[in-house]
Formats: C-alpha cells, sequence, structure tokens
C-alpha cells in the first residue's frame, strides 16, 4: 500500500483526549480561516465598528435629547452600556449569516471529507466572532469616552463589564448557529437580524429605562436577557441604573442574571447547534 | 493489507426521494490501481463517490475504502482519502496559499509541514506567481488546479476525483492528467468520474462503465471494446470505378459483409486481426489494379462501447445527479 509520508501512522481508536485535543486544534485552525477572511475583506465589520457609532450618535443626540431618565443622571452615560446589549446580541446573526454561507458552498464538503472533529466548524465559528466582539468592545469604550461616557466604579469592575459581556455574545453566537443550521440562504439569516434581534433589543432597557412600557412589555423587558446585561453592565462601569428600581428578581439581581441567562444559555443551544450540523451534514 | 482492495462497495444503494440514485452498486479497486467511473449525467456516480467519501450514508450495502468502514469508521476513511468534487470547494476569500495551508492542517500535519507541501502543491501545479492573491480572482482553470492541489495536500492513499477535467482548458486539463498519473506511479489509488471517454481511455488502468445506479460493464479499456466487436478495414479508392474490385478483395478476407458507398468512395468491412492480414489485402487490390487514397484500421472506440451498452450517448436524465446534494 502507499508509503503515506505524511499521513499519521496506525489508525487506531483515539483516545478521548486525543480527541479533544485535534477538536481544540480543528476550532483554532477555523476560527484563523475567518480571521483571515476578514482581514482580507474589512467590510465585514461594519456590524461591529460603523454601525455602533451610528446607533451612539443617534441616540445620544437625537433620541437622547428627548430622554429623561427616572431618578436623573446622563442619558450618554446610561446608554453605552445598553450599546453593550446590543452589540453582544447582534452577534448572533453575524454568526447565522457566516454559518449558513459556509454550508451553502462546496468548501463544506471539503471539510466534511477531512478528518475534523464534528463541533469545530461550529466552534471556530464562534471563536472568531467572539474576537470580532472583542474589538466591537473597543470600538464602544473608544466612541462612549468620546460622547462623555466614564468608567465611574474602577477599572477592575468594568473589566468584569466586558467579560460578562463576552460570555453573553458567546451565548448568542450558539443561537445564531442554530439559526444557521435551519435557515437556507445567507439572506433569510440576514432579515433574522431585522425581525427578531431589533425588536428584542429595543424592548428592553437598552435604549430607554422600562418604567414608562406598558405592563405586558415591561415584565417583558424586565425578563429580556439583553435587559440583564445592559442593567448589570451600568452597574459595573458605574453610573445611572434606574432599572435598580424595577422589583423583578434580574433587575435586582443584573449580574448574577446575566451570568445564568449566558450559561443556560449556552447549555442549550451549544449541543443543539452541533446536533443540528450533525443531522445537516448526514443524509 | 497489500492483497485487500483499496475501495470495496457492495450492494449500495440510495434514494433521494423517488430517485433511485444507486440501485445496488458494487465495486472492486485494487491499491495502486485508477479506476475510472464512466457514466451519463444521473447515472450515479457522484452519489457513489459520495457515498464512499462518507459525505453521504447509502440506504442499503456497505463499503469500505482502505479497510474502513465508510459508516461505521468514517472517521478513519476521512484520514485516508483525498476528494475534488463537482464543484470547486475552496475559501474564496482567501489566497490560495493560505487554502492549501489550512486544508494541509485540518487534515492534521503541522503548521510547518503544511506550508511546506503547500509551497510544493502551487508549485507542481503552476499556481506560484498567483498563490497569495485571493482565490476570487483566480479563472476557472486555476480555481480547478487549486482544488485538486488541496485533496493532495495530505498525500492520501486513496483519491477520488468527481469529474477532475469538467470545464477545464486544455492546458490545465494536461496539468491534471499528469498529476493523476504521477499519482498513480507512487502507489496511490484513484477513483475518477467523467463523462469523457478519451478521459477514461487516457488515465484508467480499467473502467467501470455505470447507468441507472449500478455497474453495467467492468473491463480494461481493450476488454470493453472487444466486447462490442473487433477492428474494421477501411479504405477509399481513387475513382468510383474500383469500388466493385475493392469490396471483392475486402469480402474474401471479412468476418460479416463488406459494405460500400460510391459517393464517398469509401469500402469498408469487419476483419479479424485486420494488421496482419493488412499486408495481403494491399497485394490483392494492387493486383486487381484498384488505386487507393487512404486506408486504415478503425479501431472500436469507448463512444461505440458506451452506446452499445447504455443504449443512450448522452444524459437522457439529463442533469439529475448534479442537482443532488
Amino acid at each position: 500500500m502507499t508509503p503515506a509520508v505524511l499521513a499519521p501512522s496506525g489508525l487506531t481508536s483515539e483516545p478521548a483526549l486525543g480527541r479533544a485535543w485535534w477538536a481544540v486544534k480543528d476550532t483554532l485552525v477555523l476560527a484563523k480561516r475567518s480571521i483571515a477572511r476578514i482581514a482580507r475583506e474589512p467590510e465585514q465589520l461594519m456590524d461591529v465598528t460603523i454601525q455602533p457609532v451610528i446607533f451612539i450618535l443617534l441616540f445620544a443626540y437625537v433620541f437622547g435629547s428627548a430622554i429623561r431618565l427616572p431618578g436623573g443622571g446622563s442619558y450618554h452615560q446610561y446608554l453605552i452600556s445598553g450599546m453593550f446589549g446590543m452589540s453582544m446580541a447582534g452577534t448572533a446573526s453575524g454568526t447565522a449569516v457566516g454559518l449558513c454561507a459556509d454550508m451553502s458552498t462546496g468548501l463544506i464538503d471539503r471539510f466534511r471529507a477531512l478528518p475534523i472533529s464534528r463541533a469545530a466548524m461550529l466552534a471556530g465559528r464562534a471563536l472568531s466572532d467572539l474576537a470580532t466582539q472583542a474589538l466591537g468592545v473597543l470600538v464602544l469604550v473608544g466612541t462612549g469616552l468620546a460622547i462623555g461616557w466614564r468608567i465611574e466604579a474602577g477599572v477592575g469592575r468594568a473589566l468584569v463589564a466586558v467579560v460578562l459581556s463576552l460570555l453573553f455574545a458567546l451565548a448568542m453566537t450558539w443561537i445564531g448557529a442554530c439559526a444557521g443550521m435551519v435557515l437556507r440562504s445567507p439572506e433569510a439569516a440576514q432579515a433574522l437580524g431585522f425581525v427578531f434581534f431589533l425588536p428584542l433589543t429595543f424592548c428592553s432597557n437598552a435604549f430607554v429605562p422600562t418604567q414608562g412600557m406598558p405592563p405586558v412589555l415591561r415584565a417583558f423587558a424586565d425578563w429580556n436577557p439583553l435587559s440583564a446585561l445592559a442593567a448589570a453592565c451600568r452597574n459595573l462601569f458605574g453610573g445611572p441604573n434606574p432599572a435598580s428600581a424595577v422589583q423583578a428578581w434580574p433587575m435586582q439581581h443584573p449580574e448574577v442574571a446575566a451570568l445564568a441567562w449566558s450559561i443556560g444559555l449556552i447549555a442549550i443551544f451549544a449541543p443543539l447547534a452541533i446536533a443540528l450540523y450533525q443531522r445537516k451534514v448526514l443524509r | 493489507m497489500t492483497s485487500a482492495p483499496a475501495i470495496e462497495a457492495r450492494g449500495l444503494r440510495k434514494a433521494f426521494g423517488k430517485t433511485q440514485a444507486l440501485d445496488g452498486l458494487d465495486l472492486q479497486v485494487a491499491a495502486g490501481e485508477i479506476l475510472g467511473l464512466l457514466g451519463p449525467n444521473g447515472a450515479g456516480k457522484t452519489t457513489t463517490v459520495r457515498v464512499l467519501t462518507t459525505l453521504l450514508r447509502p440506504d442499503r450495502g456497505s463499503a469500505t475504502v482502505a479497510g474502513h468502514d465508510v459508516v461505521a469508521d468514517a472517521g478513519k476513511v476521512r484520514r485516508v482519502i483525498g476528494l475534488t468534487g463537482q464543484y470547486a470547494a475552496l475559501d474564496e476569500s482567501l489566497t490560495g496559499r493560505a487554502n492549501l495551508v489550512m486544508v494541509g492542517q485540518l487534515g492534521r500535519l503541522s503548521l510547518r509541514q503544511a506550508r511546506t507541501r503547500a509551497a510544493e502543491l502551487l508549485e507542481q501545479f503552476e499556481l506560484t506567481d498567483a498563490a497569495d492573491r485571493g482565490v476570487k480572482t483566480y479563472s476557472g482553470g486555476m480555481r480547478r488546479r487549486l482544488d485538486l492541489a488541496a485533496s493532495l495536500v495530505t498525500r492520501p492513499q486513496v483519491l477520488f476525483l468527481d469529474e477532475p477535467t469538467t470545464g477545464l482548458d486544455p492546458g490545465s486539463r494536461i496539468v491534471t492528467w499528469d498529476a493523476v498519473r504521477s499519482l498513480a506511479a507512487d502507489g496511490t489509488t484513484v477513483l475518477l468520474t467523467t463523462q469523457h471517454l478519451d478521459e477514461a481511455d487516457q488515465l484508467a488502468d480499467r473502467i467501470a462503465v455505470v447507468d441507472h445506479g449500478t455497474v453495467i460493464a467492468d473491463g480494461t479499456s481493450a476488454q470493453l471494446k472487444a466486447k462490442i466487436g473487433g477492428e474494421r478495414v477501411v479504405l477509399t479508392v481513387a475513382g468510383p470505378s474500383a469500388l466493385p474490385a475493392a469490396l471483392q478483395v475486402l469480402t474474401r478476407h471479412a468476418d460479416g459483409p463488406a459494405t460500400g458507398d460510391e459517393a464517398t468512395r469509401i469500402a469498408q468491412a469487419p476483419v479479424t486481426s485486420a494488421a496482419r492480414r493488412l499486408p495481403e489485402i494491399v497485394r490483392e487490390l494492387d493486383a486487381a489494379g484498384v488505386v487507393l487514397d487512404d486506408l486504415f484500421i478503425r479501431h472500436p472506440s469507448l463512444d461505440d462501447v458506451f452506446l452499445t451498452l447504455t443504449g443512450h450517448v448522452t444524459a437522457a436524465a439529463a442533469d439529475t445527479e448534479s442537482e443532488q446534494p
């Protein structure tokens, strides 16, 4: 038989530890691929660069001029934490579009004929979207500082807010991964951002306090995971947090709620995404 | 291991809705052999490749590649195969080099090994100048060459090529053929599908003709040709008046009826061992005073084989196969 010079020898079943090692390596290679794509096509970064800046300017100077926070305080200081919520939730549609596009090209066949860990394709994407979102955090912080937002509760607590935000973004990428496996075209995945994530963002305390909302909407907004993250960020960055006056449990414990939401969503949607991927590729 | 077939399929069946893409397909390919899978669109060639490369589960039947079951041991199969599908499986946004390095790393080479191997293949496939450009800018021929290179990065024991030269310019086709030949010379087993009979004739040690999801004939190109009849002696006389004399001579040596056509001045007849009898035929024609414009022995082409076996030249069920996932 062939002298397979570079091929691995002795094709015995791999021990679990070996499999895990290769899964991590495959994930890193595929994450590197996504990041290399962005480097060659920087316009892919518009979601985390130009778009948040536009939203911040719109809300700070157009809508914000008419918003008075219950209990007082700077709307600009309030807004940036809400933008953390919006940006992190937006990760989902980017993941959905990217995976949907990958699944619809011949490239997926190449990957599937290689000895790649079955989760690597999705995990690689999640990892690169997380890296993108880390850049998004820098944009938010930079734009925030420019409009008068300040870290008022110490750098340590601010870092906790960033880590919590990125964990939330990771949870959102897995929801996006599920959508990417179910939807048939990248265009449909793109539309999902408008029909699902945009309303989800606005029905929260991201841009306006929930106190003035009608009761049903208010209950939804107070339990919206995005509200938990925004309120947690407001506590951790410092400044006005009108949600602390809201009796709903997540608003009383926003840091714990944001953490619990993130872990819970990952626990549900990561295995689901991998199962959907398996079902999609094995016909 | 040496005597075991590199590819073995037994009774593969696969349906897509009402379409029976594979209908009890059997196949054996020895290690180091090049097998040409020949058939029209919709015959089941692509489905066969997808099952053997673990991309598709068969409904019934089983198959092994390098001794590993394609369903139960799919992971092991993936470690020894290379695949070039009908459509370029490349990342358009990356450079050619980055594509090859990525495939190498996913194929479990170290980064250093993957880089070295990528450089070798870019050289071999005449892509070095374009190596650091985005694949987006590549021509169709360059894409196909890069795609083939990608399937060779891990030096697979068994290589699957699904219509590797479809849409290629003649230059790229020759580069591809040379690559396949040199791989086989190094001991790689190759299964290639093609609709081009000359391609199967040029490359394959053995040809399996597929139609309606089963193998309907199997053998070397010469064996398949022998199956549908022997050689013919074909001659063109200088003037139409010499045609009867020429037919008289041909009839004495023919296994079947000699036929002539006044308009084209061509006379022909089936002759066994035509090359051995040709000197005698020429002497007799000369003695009869027949002047010739042309004379040759016609061997049956694979086109003839294909037509005889399948009853159609190209797809009747046009393109149904290529639409399947």
